[in-house]
């Protein structure tokens, strides 16, 4: 109103004549007649059909391949040695051997899986020091209180990266193997990199600024969780970049798993030779296993998936068949809707006074 | 998440508007109470400082600001924690800020409470400060005090208790003060008390006759009189005290009180002391503080939302023990990757922590934010009211107000309305529109067709300008000379106690007890025939440009039994005659047996008048002889010194002259109603909202009224009239209109009702009544039944009658008819008023409507909204009312649904992270946000969304928005677009079936309008019929002059006739050429004014005067 102030004359006070103080904007409110509603409602349910039939069959046309290994074979020997704790230090690894029958075409991508494992509680999902991660050294030296009771381990040298979820990291490793028909063993190749977002590869997650020195120099002083068998400098001993914080295989597990049981990437089939730039061609495949990770205490199990993409995700039945009921519903309304408004309706009686 | 509690809008608003008067309402309470409970009895002693500070009374300064500068942060603070939503912010926040219970950071609610505080502290600072500046306004407006023996200015707020205080014309009263003496005879002084009870007549004050003589700076210096009177109280028609002074004892009324708020008018000066002062005046008094009001939403909300803090509790229960059986059952095998802290490992503790946790997680569902959400909707509804161009009024260039913010919704549930009559439904201004002479009408029947050109007035050089008539052929017959026509208005020039006033030459200027006596004389004046001065015993008009000076023999008074007024005049020629006006049926029967033919024709006229509702009066004349005259003037001075029955007997007297009278016709004025006010009220009443009418006005000009309004009619089968003097009457006359309903239409239904509860029986036949009442009660039978024992009665009849119309009701008796409706029919009340007189009805009801662009702020400044047409009610209520309810149910609908639909997300999570309070979505910032900006919310989800997990704030805080690259990630999978199709489609369509099968099956009125509209815009464009609003009454308007008797009397006892010295000295001036007519008047007035300043008795003042007269020619 302060508008009008500028104004004078008799009508000084007079109101705008917008559209919009006078509550004149277009509105859209439509009627809701037989002739509007009942082909809307057809139509609607013959869209969500056609989507969902063409979802079911691109779901229909991935390939999948879980494997659960937690007792599987002869990893059973290494169940059994991870359930005690003092073992921690050795190794152990085993062999999954299994077969595809029919050739994964596309792009393959490896998954670890894990069951019954609680990334998603509060105290756990705190536990972690984000200001480090990204690289600050004042946080390197000093880890957030939250990270506790995995903040310093004794004579208050700090834990990098600290926490527990750090602490966690899902530290089994596997070597895919492929044995082609002529008995040859090839291993298949595995990117171990591209795995994350690109928001957490190169923002969230940052080594601390090193200046000249080594990653290691840059450490010092610091100790790698209790959990872990080697520092954070030192996780890909293959690539030298993909150490430290922005260790793929660490920033994976550092996104934290909204439900129990989830599944989280390991590789994506590297194509680019032979005989796998179709994707994984069938036969038989056996994976080594360097089963280092404990599930026993939690009634969890342990499992690797092979999977192939659809444009809109992975293997997930959901959706189709979540359109397809829709669709049905929906149809049945529609004719519900015909059969009153034919009855009853129809000629519009109730229109009239 | 967001709090602000904007409703402290309705009683800060009001604060900041311009005021006109010293009129505030909202005041500081403490002060009075503290006298109340001190003071039992008043001493003031007149021109004694010292004597009457030790009373402590206060003074003359008024507070009506909460804060100064040191005092407003803790206060502010104080009063904006006391709100239920800050407070539980406050909670949150403290719960936030315990790492163990913290699942969100505690910035989440911080800022939005920070923010929250501050813009509501702004707010009230604001409106604080433009309370300060019109008090410091009102403290620091001038007076003159008389301090040590000289007048001094000084501020109002220095005024105190027993100063002596000098007012001039046209100014304020600065307080509640006794009227000592003034420039008038007698000590006469007139106030206008428009500010005080809205009516804009002048009334009379008098000063006590010992002190009246005071007029003098010395005399009043010695005077040293003790005033003994009641405490401050709210009365503004009583007031009881006593006067010592030397020795004697003069009791006080409240005749002799000139209350703070006033105007003086037409008095030059006046002394007065200083009784009440401040806060303790009576218009300070009556002010009160203003009522919080609140909707039926508002009263809805709150117990949602107990429930769902219920609901709030439980889901935290539930989930708490959740997270005692997980912890105990599984969250144990765990500990390897999630060592437990010492305290926690018991899960009972976990478990209670867990509680509180989930408390602070889910406190989304409790819709706290829901208050400011919906202050912000409504604020937003107010400024389209604001807005609003038909409600804009040109010729005043007021628009629409909506004062208070929070009860728009409430304007579309409103069943009942109380309107005040005068400046609301009609204009209070009277127009004579038409009459009748000697069997001839004149003036067109249709003005507001202005075809017709105006009468043009210029041969007359002292018309009115604002006098306006649709029919030549009455001046043709003027300038004719026609002699019925020249003594119809030569009657109407005499017969009425009109005041002139004659500011400068040829500016007339008329003081009318009533306007519609106003209107008579100023039409006639008009015509030629100008009502110039008066004395006691002459009346000087201007006839046709002639001066003529009527001897006033006597004035036989109004009254309600009389219902007719008379004066005997002995015109130059030294004939005496009676001119006579009053109602049709009173004056006719005093007709000469010659004039029954005209009286015959008359009377058809008479009829066609009051069909057009125009307020008619018949006019009659009769010639007296001498002998006959002298006769009588002995019979009525005799009469009038009788001390026993004196009134009867007077009575009898002029019942005696009026008799045989010759009948020259009629007058017809037309009461102007607002613009549009009878379709408006048929439009709603059509809405089946029952509109009263509550009036202090006299019985016959409110029912006349009703039925210009189309509220009485004709056709309606009874109306009854409740004027019972007792409360048996009034029982009774309540009891049989009522068993006349129920008798009626029981007949009517099937009559098997038995007589059985009356409540319950009532509200049967308030259905089923097709017939159509309507009840008129009168303002003394009012007051018994609005006693407890028939208030009952009262309010079911007027509930089973269509219309209900109260007259010669007082303020308090509105407010109470208000809160009877209020109190049993569980019904929204709306008051519409435009005077002060209203405003204790519009502080009651639930919502107030002033009528602005009038002279009184009084009902604006009360009011919660205010326009300046009645007629704007229709758009306030049927299209802003009916919007704001209906956007605030959908908006109320989609907030609990969204609050649930969140809240409820997490709740269901919790079954997946084991109970720990760990969210699953990222929603708080959407609550925050969404809180303060209801508009776009989606959009500013988005917004926030990305801004919240952006790459920049996570550089600053890497802890606190831990989110980053969440949003872009998730949003670039297209499955997330998949689920949201499909959520979106299996949420709409429940929904749109339902509505679409009502719509279809069972359509409302709205549907079937709008069906009608669509179809008919396929059709083209249809002719619509105008409803015409026309009464097709035949009924003849009893007229009665609005004001009280007693003016007669005033006027030949000459009290009234001030001492006009500027108008002698002019006169002295004047050059000899000017008319010898005005020379004449001035002389008459002269003399006039040498009247002994005693108070004998009428007649013999009239013998006096003449006396005097003789000496001085």
């Amino acid at each position: 109103m302060g508008r009008a102030k500028e104004k004078s004359g008799p009508l000084a006070r007079r109101p705008d004549n917008s559209a919009f103080k006078q509550q004149r904007l277009p509105a859209w409110s439509p009627m809701l007649t037989a002739n509007t509603v009942l082909p809307f409602f057809y139509l609607l349910s013959v869209v969500c059909m056609l989507l969902g039939v063409w979802l079911l069959l691109t779901v229909q046309s991935t390939q999948e391949k879980k494997l659960n290994y937690t007792k599987h074979g002869d990893c059973n020997l290494c169940f059994e040695m991870r359930q005690n704790v003092s073992n921690a230090g050795q190794t152990c690894s085993c062999k999954v051997e299994f077969s595809i029958d029919r050739t994964f075409k596309g792009d393959v991508f490896f998954y670890y899986g894990l069951k019954n494992f609680h990334q998603n509680l509060r105290r756990y999902m705190d536990s972690r020091d984000d200001e480090q991660t990204v690289g600050r050294i004042k946080n390197l030296k000093s880890p957030s209180v939250y990270c506790e009771p995995f903040q310093t381990v004794e004579n208050e040298v700090p834990i990098a990266p600290c926490g527990a979820v750090a602490n966690s990291m899902f530290n089994d490793s596997f070597t895919l193997t492929y044995h082609t028909a002529k008995g040859r063993d090839v291993p298949v190749p595995l990117l171990r990199k591209g795995l994350t977002w690109y928001t957490d590869k190169n923002i969230k997650f940052r080594n601390p600024k090193t200046d000249n020195l080594t990653l290691a120099q840059v450490f010092e002083g610091t100790r790698p969780p209790p959990f872990w068998q080697k520092p954070v400098y030192e996780l890909d001993p293959h690539d030298p970049i993909n150490n430290g914080f922005i260790n793929e295989d660490l920033i994976v597990w550092m996104r934290e798993a909204a439900f129990p049981n989830f599944k989280k990437l390991y590789g994506i089939l590297n194509r680019a030779d032979a005989p796998f730039t179709n994707g994984l061609p069938k036969g038989n495949y056996s994976i080594d296993i360097s089963y280092n990770f404990p599930v026993q205490y939690f009634h969890g199990e342990k499992e690797v998936v092979l999977t192939t993409l659809t444009w809109f995700g992975g293997q997930n039945h959901f959706l189709p068949i979540a359109y397809l009921v829709t669709s049905s519903l929906i149809l049945l309304m529609a004719v519900v809707l015909t059969v009153a408004w034919w009855k009853f309706g129809k000629d519009g009686k109730n229109m009239k006074d | 998440m967001l709090f602000v509690v904007l409703s402290s809008i309705p009683d800060t608003s009001k604060g900041s508007l311009k005021f006109k008067a010293q009129n505030r309402c909202d005041i500081n309470a403490q002060n009075q109470v503290v006298f109340l409970i001190v003071e039992k009895e008043r001493r003031v002693k007149a021109n004694a400082r010292e004597y009457n500070e030790k009373f402590l009374y206060a003074n003359n300064h008024i507070k009506t600001s909460k804060y100064n500068i040191f005092t407003f942060l803790p206060i502010n603070l104080f009063e904006q924690f006391q709100r239920v939503a800050n407070a539980y912010f406050v909670v949150l926040l403290i719960l936030q800020l315990i790492p163990e219970i913290s699942s969100l950071s505690w910035f989440t609610t911080i800022v939005p409470l920070v923010l929250v505080l501050v813009i509501t502290a702004v707010k009230d600072a604001s409106d604080d400060y433009f309370r300060h500046k019109s008090d410091q306004q009102v403290n620091n407006r001038q007076s003159q005090v008389l301090i040590r023996g000289s007048l001094q200015k000084e501020k109002w707020m220095n005024v105190r208790v027993g100063d002596i205080i000098k007012l001039e014309n046209n100014q304020f009263v600065a307080a509640d003060i006794l009227l000592l003496c003034s420039s008038e005879p007698y000590g006469l002084c007139y106030i206008e008390t428009a500010e005080l009870d809205g009516e804009t007549n002048l009334k009379v004050r008098q000063a006590l006759s010992v002190t009246s003589d005071l007029g003098d700076v010395s005399k009043l210096m010695d005077f040293d009189g003790e005033v003994v009177c009641e405490p401050p109280n709210n009365k503004l028609d009583k007031f009881t005290g006593t006067l010592h002074w030397k020795d004697n004892k003069y009791s006080l009324d409240n005749e002799n009180m000139l209350l703070r708020g006033c105007i003086l008018r037409n008095t030059e000066w006046c002394f007065g002391m200083v009784i009440f002062a401040g806060l303790q005046t009576k218009l300070m008094q009556n002010c009160g503080r203003t009522k919080f009001k609140r909707t039926s939403i508002d009263k809805l909300m709150n117990t949602l939302v107990l429930w769902i803090f219920a609901f709030l509790i439980c889901m935290g229960v539930i989930l708490a023990i959740g997270n005692t059986i997980w912890e105990t059952c599984i969250g144990r095998k765990f500990e390897l990757f999630l060592p437990r802290d010492d305290f926690q490992s018991s899960a009972v503790f976990s478990g209670f922590l867990t509680f509180w946790s989930y408390i602070i997680i889910l406190n989304t569902v409790v819709p706290i934010s829901l208050y400011v959400s919906v202050e912000v909707l409504r604020l937003g509804h107010s400024f389209f009211i604001n807005w609003d161009r038909k409600m804009y009024h040109s010729q005043t260039d007021t628009s629409a107000e909506a004062r208070t913010t929070t009860l728009n919704e409430e304007l579309g549930q409103v069943e009942f309305l109380f309107s005040d009559k005068t400046g609301t439904l009609t204009q209070n201004v009277m127009v004579f529109s038409k009459c009748s002479i000697t069997g001839r009408t004149y003036g067109t029947s249709d003005a507001l067709t202005l075809k017709t050109a105006c009468v043009d007035f210029s041969f007359n050089p002292l018309c009115d300008q604002g006098f306006k008539f649709y029919d030549c052929s009455l001046v043709e017959a003027v300038k004719r000379e026609e002699s019925a026509v020249q003594e119809f208005f030569r009657l109407l020039a005499l017969c009425h106690t009109v005041m002139p006033e004659e500011k400068s030459e040829g500016k007339l200027e008329y003081q009318a007890q009533s306007p519609d006596e106003g209107a008579l004389v100023t039409a006639a004046r008009n015509f030629g025939f100008i009502f110039r001065a008066r004395t006691p015993e002459t009346i000087t008009l201007c006839e046709m440009g002639r001066a003529v000076t009527y001897e006033l023999l006597a004035i036989l008074d109004f009254n309600n039994v009389r219902k007719r007024m008379s004066v005997i005049v002995r015109n130059p020629q030294g004939q005496i005659k009676l001119y006579c006006k009053g109602a049709d049926t009173i004056v006719f029967d005093r007709l000469d047996p010659s004039s029954e033919n005209l009286m015959y024709t008359t009377s058809e006229h008479l009829s066609e008048f009051a069909g057009e509702g125009l307020r008619t009066l018949a006019l009659a004349y009769k010639d007296l002889s001498e002998e006959y005259y002298q006769v009588w003037k002995k019979k009525l001075h005799y009469a009038s010194t009788v001390i026993e029955n004196r009134d009867e007997q007077l009575a009898v007297l002029y019942e005696e002259i009026e008799q045989g009278m010759k009948l020259l016709g009629a007058t017809a004025i037309e009461d102007k109603l607002q613009e549009g006010v009878p379709e408006t009220i048929a439009c709603l009443n059509l809405a089946d909202i029952k509109i009263w009418v509550l009036t202090g006005d006299k019985l016959e000009t409110a029912m006349n009224i009703g039925y210009s309004c189309n509220m009485l009619r004709d056709d309606m089968n009874e109306v009854f009239v409740i004027s019972g003097l007792t409360q048996l009457e009034v029982q009774q006359q309540l009891r049989s209109a009522k068993e006349l309903i129920l008798g009626l239409s029981r007949v009517n239904s099937t009559g098997d009702v038995e007589k059985g509860d009356m409540f319950a029986e009532d509200s049967v036949f308030e259905e089923a009544i097709i017939a159509e009442y309507a009840l008129v009660v009168n303002g003394h039978s009012l007051a018994h039944a609005l006693e407890p024992q028939l208030e009952h009665t009262l309010l079911d009849l007027a509930c089973l009658c269509k219309t209900v119309i109260c007259c010669r009701v007082t303020p308090m008796q509105k407010a109470q008819v208000v809160e009877l409706v209020r109190r049993h029919k569980r019904a929204v009340t709306l008051a519409v008023g435009d005077g002060a007189n209203d405003v204790s009805m519009i502080k009651t009801a639930h919502i107030g409507v002033g009528i602005s662009g009038q002279e009184g702020m009084q009902a604006v400044l009360a009011s919660d909204y205010s326009f300046a047409q009645f007629r704007y009610l229709q758009r306030l209520l049927l299209v802003h009312g009916r919007w704001s309810y209906f956007r605030m149910c959908h908006f109320l609908a989609y907030f609990f649904y969204k609050n649930f639909a969140f809240t409820l997300v997490h709740f269901w999570y919790g079954f997946f992270c084991g109970f720990s309070a760990q969210i699953g979505l990222d929603t708080h910032y959407w609550t925050a946000v969404n809180h303060l900006f209801v508009w776009g919310s989606l959009i500013m989800y988005f917004a926030v969304l990305f801004a919240m997990q952006s790459d920049g704030l996570f550089g600053i805080f890497p802890s606190s928005f831990p989110f980053l690259g969440t949003a872009r990630n998730c949003l670039s999978e297209k499955s997330v677009w998949l689920v949201i199709l499909l959520t979106t489609v299996v949420c709409i369509l429940p929904g749109l079936v339902v509505s679409f099968l009502r719509v279809d099956l069972f359509p409302t009125l709205t549907d079937k309008v709008r069906h009608l509209q669509q179809s008919s815009k396929k059709q083209g464009p249809k002719e619509q019929n105008l409803r015409r609003v026309r009464r097709t009454s035949s009924r003849r308007s009893a007229y009665a002059f609005s004001h009280q008797q007693g003016y007669g009397e005033l006027i030949t006892s000459g009290k009234n006739m001030r001492m006009s010295t500027l108008s002698s000295t002019v006169s002295l001036e004047r050059p000899a050429q000017s008319s010898s007519w005005i020379e004449n008047i001035l002389k008459r007035k002269n003399e006039v004014s040498c009247i002994s300043p005693e108070r004998p008795d009428p007649p013999e003042s009239h013998k006096d005067s003449r006396a005097s007269a003789d000496r001085l020619t």
